[in-house]
């Protein structure tokens, strides 16, 4: 890693090594270009930076701390130490960089914001942000994710948006994709889209990053002022690998951190059983950048499934796949019986109950706790897991 | 000359090129639907190859391609179909599809493929211009096989002027800013853009596509330009109950009158 890391990746066209660019129909490849200049210039302005600033503080109460957890730690070994983005305004690290693209839109002079989202957590957000802003909101959901997330769906409507359900295959989060791109495609011109994580084709995994960044360098210094020194582990779930990537970005030039991204294992290591894009997929073009997949022999993108919507995807970020080939962040699984359990072990020994997605970083913490009771472990804990709990309560129950 | 190139020195007005999903109704309809095509008057044919994640598609032609994937079309299953098209198809045959399942089929046998069979040009819509020369385009002269290249309404002069010299085929006119789809009239706007564009003297042909459904919509491209292609169309008219050969005969008089 360099100091240059940041002005280095992605290069012009958008790549992370062999990773992301932009493979999209030419009339996507316009309005990306024109997203990407604005973002260039407006980013950049003193305006921008000030207006977001304050927003962070004051709307989105910011900075979220960074807790210890004492009892958890106990139980565990190790010394686990929690980024509170559970605290952050509607109770996700989403809407970090929701008011940063809504913010951008704004100074476009778009009129509407159009996303996808899985567990609802993006599109709460930029539903949010919308409202903040003024702005018309539309969000397209997966059928299946529509069921599952009912609260998220009920609090987009009441935030004013509308909530377009995805009804054509698995009905989940992929097809969401596709459903919201058709939807940007008809009115490029009025309306912006507002992706959900560190995906897509170019500058959107840049964009989406640089707008999480904020997670990784308060989390860097907070930690180092209540120890006096950087953790041996820093752990973040990994779907698109939003929250991760905001993470991951302060901690990439301390080769003495180690650093993993934790995909969902779902029900087994078969192929439709889990989501686990890093860990069995080959790289692949899916919704316009290049990245780790899951696909068959023909390139069509695999079914996926984890008990978190919000990693139920079969890409991950194009900065995720190289951060794999140059061994600089270690991926691996989690699976469901593991994530329930870490669900419930925070909500009883800490008080807080997680997303299912950010329950699988947990997991993965308690794992390394037990394997090295002498190390501290900051984990995002990116979500809070209210969304879940009927799903939980459905599923699988109280625990025994 | 190419088969594409033979076509245009033929025939500079009118020309009408139609897009369908392999696999679609039927899975072994292929063949059948472009003889037919073929037999009806049009003039060249734009075979897709299904991809369940379309970033460029409306929902008709989405909707082919989820049946035909369900019917186990694949580009090795196309590729067996179409061994032996050359034996009774003399039109130019052009394969549309999405780069990830050229890429994994590997881009070199993909075009060695496409030469042993005779298909004479390509479009991908998702692969952009400086990734195909940078990767792709020593691979597809060595075959001989055309890339064709799309423009929309927001494309640039020079972009423009740069794809023209990229190709020896002709120049896909994205007709609007959206997906493709029907539509039953072009407006001032997107006449103004034929205009501009044909006026730029190219030395490909132009050709637009989405949004033309009807004979209406043929006339006006064709108007300013070299002709037309049409897809939802023919995908909803070959979902008509009826023959193929009804259906496909039934759709071309809609188009040409």
């Amino acid at each position: 890693m360099s100091h240059n890391y940041f002005k280095t990746y992605p290069n012009k066209d958008g790549f992370f090594n062999e990773y992301g660019g932009a493979f999209i129909p030419p009339v996507l490849e316009s309005e990306m270009k024109k997203i990407t200049d604005a973002y260039f210039t407006i980013s950049k302005s003193h305006d921008f930076i000030n207006e977001l600033r304050s927003i962070r503080k004051h709307y989105q109460g910011r900075p979220t701390p960074v807790y210890y957890c004492n009892r958890l730690s106990q139980k565990y070994g190790g010394r686990i130490y929690l980024k509170r983005e559970d605290l952050n305004h509607t109770g996700a690290h989403k809407l970090n960089h929701c008011m940063g693209e809504a913010l951008l839109a704004k100074y476009l002079g778009k009129k509407k914001l159009i996303a996808e989202t899985g567990a609802g957590q993006h599109g709460v957000a930029l539903a949010t942000a919308a409202a903040y802003f003024g702005l018309e909101c539309e969000i397209h959901m997966g059928e299946v994710d529509i069921a599952k997330e009912h609260p998220n769906v009920v609090r987009m409507k009441i935030l004013g948006a509308t909530v377009v359900p995805v009804s054509h295959g698995l009905k989940t989060l992929k097809e969401a994709v596709d459903s919201a791109f058709e939807a940007y495609l008809k009115d490029p011109i009025n309306s912006i889209y507002c992706i959900g994580s560190v995906v897509g084709p170019h500058p959107f995994p840049m964009m989406v990053r640089d707008f999480q960044r904020v997670v990784g360098i308060e989390a860097r210094e907070q930690y180092m002022e209540m120890t006096g020194e950087l953790p041996d582990s820093v752990v973040a779930c990994v779907g698109g690998g939003s929250n991760a990537m905001g993470i991951f970005s302060a901690f990439l030039d301390d080769e003495e951190v180690a650093i993993y991204g934790v995909e969902p294992g779902g029900r087994s290591m078969n192929l439709g059983d889990h989501a686990a894009t890093m860990s069995f997929g080959t790289p692949g073009i899916i919704h316009g950048f290049k990245c780790y997949t899951l696909q068959d022999e023909n390139g069509e993108p695999s079914p996926v499934y984890s008990v978190a919507s919000g990693l139920d995807y079969p890409g991950v970020g194009p900065e995720h796949s190289m951060l794999k080939d140059i061994k600089r962040v270690n991926y691996d699984v989690i699976n469901d019986t593991e994530c329930i359990d870490a669900f419930y072990e925070l909500s009883r020994l800490e008080g807080i109950i997680p997303a299912l997605e950010s329950s699988h970083a947990v997991a993965y913490a308690l794992k390394l706790a037990q394997k090295y009771p002498q190390s501290s472990i900051l984990v995002n804990l990116s979500g809070r897991g209210d969304k879940d709990i009927d799903f939980i309560m459905d599923t699988f129950g109280l625990p025994k | 000359m190419n088969r594409i190139q033979q076509l245009f020195s033929k025939k500079q007005k009118q020309i009408l090129s139609v897009y369908f999903t392999a696999g679609f109704p039927q899975l072994h309809d292929t063949v059948s639907i472009i003889e037919l095509l073929e037999k009806h008057g049009v003039d060249m044919i734009e075979i897709g190859i299904p991809f369940s994640d379309p970033l460029a598609d409306g929902n008709v032609i989405q909707h082919s391609s989820t049946v035909a994937l369900a019917n186990g079309m694949s580009l090795s299953v196309l590729f067996s179909q179409l061994e032996h098209i050359r034996k009774t198809v003399s039109i130019p045959l052009i394969l549309m599809g999405y780069i990830n399942p050229v890429l994994q089929f590997g881009v070199e046998k993909f075009c060695e493929t496409c030469q042993s069979i005779g298909i004479d040009g390509v479009i991908l819509p998702d692969l952009p211009l400086h990734e195909y020369t940078k990767e792709y385009k020593h691979i597809f002269e060595q075959y001989g096989i055309q890339n064709i290249l799309l423009i929309s309404p927001q494309t640039e002069e020079s972009r423009i002027r740069m794809i023209d010299q990229q190709t020896q085929a002709f120049i896909y006119m994205v007709s609007s800013s959206s997906t493709t789809g029907t539509k039953s009239k072009f407006n001032d706007e997107q006449i103004h853009y034929f205009k501009r564009i044909s006026s730029m003297n190219l030395q490909n042909p132009l050709l637009v596509g989405f949004g033309i459904s009807n004979t209406e919509t043929f006339a006006q491209v064709c108007e300013y330009t070299h002709g037309a292609i049409v897809g939802s169309a023919c995908i909803k008219a070959l979902e008509q109950p009826g023959t193929l050969e009804q259906n496909i005969s039934t759709f071309v008089s809609s188009i040409k009158g």
